[in-house]
């Protein structure tokens, strides 16, 4: 291949690159840090960079001045030295000096972020297939947050939104200039909750809890994502959180209080099926269709359908009265295997909705409906 | 040896003692020649295989949304094409130029254990094929990535139990062809030949035997312990039942560590070699190369949960961790300034091996000063399974390993065909390789940086125009794969004939037996001054 060819070929590279980057505002670095620790990682990460970039274009100038000045083509004639010990000391010792001065402001930044102690809120935030649930500790408010996109946009069938793939129901909401520290832990598998520009990544590991922390300084709305393979929608469950003003931080609490009361005061009301089986489709699509799959029809092996399935079509109640042991209600209660217990995660009304409807709903039609009061006893 | 010889002749009537033929001549093969060839094929066979998955990976993440595979196949990909590409055609490849290259390079007629190396050989088939046919159980494939952590592994199906068989049985081909190699290079170098009179081939090839004894056999208490895990009511990696998932995490890279140096250290070996015949210069800093290939061998052993940074070990442990890591760029680098410095004052040309090499010499640096960006622990934390450490790892793997593998081929084909390969072709090859390799990969430097996790089939707007580069750039590279294998097919059938050394700088003992190289060489030890 003539030079020629390979200045065309790079030629049409870079324009493809110059023509691609006027339509689109590329991201090429970190995202821009809102906290003192994303910032000092920012720093040192650039300091690395440049230092690595220095060294690489020291070495390779030299040796494509040798490359171009040494060839046979040109007639240079081998000198045959082949050792040289005072040099190999040297690019021994030169090196290790550098990388102590990359080590000493990275030991300060690991120090700075590995210190949790007196934070002013803690957050426990669980990993499970696929979504975060949040629990703030000592405020009573808990919820799980799970993506929001809609499935027509990932297959296609409409257009993206502006933060697709980055959005979620419920955020996670916390107040400016407070150090938040965050406790992780998984219910089946290994996640890792990651918000960029707060400098924050940890493994959700279940059966331990894992501590970060962060303080926001400027409000606004941090995307993330899970950080872990943790199967198949590993891709499907963000994190966002918000960072607001305290007296914003405080009201918005104040409302989460307020609707759970709701929702626990609606539990005791008597449900019409239909109003069930309404609220059920929602919370089914929220939180079962991921591996039961909207349809019903599951992903055998791994996923049972549900649709014919013997569980959901089967009684719920022994002819005591009491919850049947492997009956439709237990499993949600309590989980199996790689299915997760609900009874924390979904209260009374959710679990008595998802259950009617799919025992009506899916092409199953059992007629029967389970009220929300039946759930709160067999707890 | 010629007595032995004729009295075989009498007791079978074979023809020719030295050239079984048909089938039988593979299946049964104890020839180091005819098992190296094997071996190479077979990596080139997993290669394409493994590649033309990440065509597929590739393909999906051209834009964002779902297109072609649902995201539980699109991890299938992923998961298969990382462990294909590792234990099916690196591997086996470096282990295919042990078995060429190293009983030729120290005057030995075969390697120590011939039945062994038949052995380690055909052990790689029933691997590949559990592997491969695992696409076909149900619930498809293993898809809880090529480190298979658990309890997401512990998840996986049928197709999880036959990739863990898959792997014990080639730990055994490893651990059995790595005691092969270590027994040849003690006892069978040629008189005269002494350790550091070695070519560093040899030299690289010995260290990583070493390390496949080492490492191999810790991998193989980790699958062991998930099998227990799995079926057996053990919990090792289950907190519920007083394990620890994390526990995994650790002995995998006591293993994971060392084996990316036994998928590196050949590289260095062949690079060592080819540089020098065609600076016609001999290798500078012998002694210190030897030196540092040792100390990167001891030094990966301790630097594993380098890996798990974000697991949120006690901070004395990150800060070992971290320290050690750092460590290990000082003998690398030592040996990309010993290879710029036997450059220096030679009388350089550029045939495509030395192309091979200077590119994987250049771009292999890139893959080790981002490994250094990786070793600073709270950059670390950003980067951690995202894009940039899938480009950090194609750099040394594909731009380190692969490379240098392609680049040996075409430096000892001449030996192994009698033919010269077709310059001009193997020429297009290593630009449309190199070119493709960098649009594919260098774009995934930015898309991590900005925050693309590794491991999503789908992904947010933001980085849509470096992923439809990258997948234009993999198509490429792809495509050129089938060149290769075109050159190489080429030159088996013919070509322009190969002296017994047609580099004109080239140095060593393989260069002293024609060309191609009979099928028994050195039945009488040369003798090295």
């Amino acid at each position: 291949m003539n030079k020629r060819t390979i200045l065309s070929f790079c030629a049409v590279f870079l324009s493809f690159l110059a023509s691609s980057s006027v339509q689109a505002e590329y991201a090429l670095n970190l995202r821009a840090p809102v906290t003192e620790i994303a910032t000092q990682i920012y720093d040192l990460h650039m300091l690395i960079m440049y230092v690595c970039i220095a060294i690489f274009i020291v070495v390779f100038s030299i040796m494509f001045y040798s490359l171009y000045k040494h060839r046979k083509s040109v007639g240079h004639k081998a000198v045959q030295f082949h050792e040289h010990h005072m040099l190999e000391v040297v690019w021994t010792i030169i090196p290790a000096l550098i990388l102590i001065g990359m080590a000493i402001p990275a030991t300060k930044t690991i120090l700075a972020m590995k210190d949790t102690r007196e934070a002013d809120m803690s957050i426990k935030a669980t990993g499970h297939q696929w979504k975060w649930e949040y629990e703030y500790l000592g405020k009573d408010v808990r919820f799980i947050s799970t993506l929001a996109t809609p499935q027509e946009q990932i297959h296609g069938t409409a257009p993206k939104s502006e933060h697709y793939l980055l959005e979620v129901d419920n955020p996670v909401v916390v107040p400016t200039g407070k150090k938040v520290r965050v406790l992780l832990t998984a219910e089946d598998v290994i996640h890792a909750w990651w918000v960029p520009s707060f400098g924050v990544k940890q493994d959700a590991i279940p059966g331990f809890i894992k501590e970060v922390w962060f303080r926001v300084e400027k409000e606004g709305t941090y995307r993330g994502q899970c950080a872990e393979l943790c199967g198949k929608d590993h891709g499907f469950m963000p994190i966002v959180v918000e960072a607001v003003s305290e007296e914003k931080f405080n009201a918005w609490i104040a409302s989460k209080k307020a609707a759970a009361a709701e929702a626990a005061a609606s539990g005791d009301k008597e449900w019409s099926k239909d109003d069930l089986i309404a609220n059920g489709k929602t919370v089914y699509e929220k939180n079962c269709a991921a591996c039961h799959q909207a349809s019903g029809a599951g992903l055998p092996p791994a996923f049972p359908a549900l649709t014919g399935s013997k569980i959901a079509t089967g009684p719920i109640f022994g002819a005591d009265g009491k919850m049947l042991k492997d009956g439709h209600l237990d499993r949600v209660l309590n989980g199996v295997r790689v299915m997760p217990s609900w009874k924390a995660l979904l209260n009374d009304v959710e679990i008595a909705s998802v259950i009617t409807y799919e025992r009506n709903g899916l092409g199953n039609s059992t007629g029967d409906v389970l009220q929300p009061a039946q759930v709160k006893a067999a707890r | 040896m010629s007595t032995a010889t004729a009295k075989h002749h009498d007791d079978h009537g074979h023809d020719s003692h030295g050239h079984p033929t048909g089938l039988m001549r593979w299946v049964k093969s104890t020839n180091h020649k005819d098992i190296g060839t094997m071996y190479l094929w077979f990596a080139f066979t997993m290669f394409l295989f493994a590649g033309a998955m990440a065509m597929g990976i590739r393909a999906e993440l051209f834009q964002p949304g779902l297109q072609f595979f649902q995201p539980q196949v699109f991890n299938q990909l992923t998961t298969l094409h990382g462990l294909i590409m590792i234990f099916g055609a690196i591997m086996p490849a470096f282990v295919g130029f042990a078995n060429w290259q190293v009983p030729l390079m120290i005057g030995a007629p075969d390697m120590a254990f011939p039945r062994l190396n038949n052995m380690s050989f055909w052990l790689l088939i029933p691997a590949a094929l559990l592997l491969v046919t695992s696409i076909f159980v149900p619930g498809g494939a293993v898809a809880g990535g090529w480190t298979m952590y658990p309890p997401l592994a512990i998840q996986g199906g049928l197709s999880m139990d036959m990739s863990i068989f898959a792997l014990h049985i080639l730990g055994v081909s490893s651990i059995v062809g790595s005691i092969n190699i270590i027994t040849t290079i003690f006892n069978m170098r040629a008189p005269g030949m002494t350790l550091m009179k070695m070519p560093m081939f040899v030299w690289t090839w010995l260290i990583t035997a070493y390390l496949l004894i080492a490492a191999m056999p810790v991998l193989a208490g980790a699958l062991t312990m998930m099998i227990t895990d799995r079926h057996f009511g053990t919990h090792f990696f289950n907190a519920a039942g007083g394990g620890d998932p994390v526990l995994f995490q650790h002995v995998f890279w006591f293993f994971g560590h060392p084996e990316v140096y036994i998928m590196i250290l050949p590289a260095f070996g062949i690079l060592s070699t080819i540089i020098p015949t065609f600076a016609r210069k001999p290798l500078f800093g012998y002694t210190s190369m030897v030196y540092a290939t040792t100390a990167i061998a001891v030094l990966s052993f301790v630097v594993w949960a380098h890996h798990m940074f974000t697991t949120g070990m006690p901070v004395a442990g990150q800060l070992f961790f971290m320290y050690s890591t750092m460590l290990i760029s000082v003998p690398t680098g030592v040996k990309v300034f010993n290879w710029v410095a036997t450059m220096w004052k030679g009388s350089i040309t550029f045939e495509t091996p030395m192309l091979f090499a200077v590119a994987v010499v250049f771009l292999f640096t890139i893959g080790g000063l981002s490994g250094l960006v990786l070793a600073i622990l709270p950059v670390d934390i950003q980067l951690q399974d995202t894009y940039y450490v899938v480009a950090h790892f194609h750099y040394v793997l594909f731009s380190g390993a692969a490379m240098s593998i392609m680049g040996g081929v075409y430096y000892w084909i001449p030996k192994w065909t009698g033919h010269m390969y077709d310059e001009t072709l193997g020429k297009w090859h290593f630009w449309l390789t190199t070119i493709a390799f960098n649009v594919t990969f260098f774009p995934m430097h930015f898309t991590g940086l900005a925050g693309m996790p590794r491991r999503i089939p789908d992904y947010s707007q933001q980085f849509a125009e470096f992923n439809m580069i990258s997948s234009y750039g993999a198509f490429v590279l792809g495509l050129s794969q089938l060149l290769f294998l075109y050159v190489v097919i080429k030159c088996i059938k013919g070509g322009a004939k190969a002296s017994a050394s047609p580099w004109e700088g080239a140095h060593g003992l393989e260069w002293t037996v024609p060309s191609p190289a009979p099928f028994h060489t050195f039945e009488t030890p040369p003798v090295v001054k």
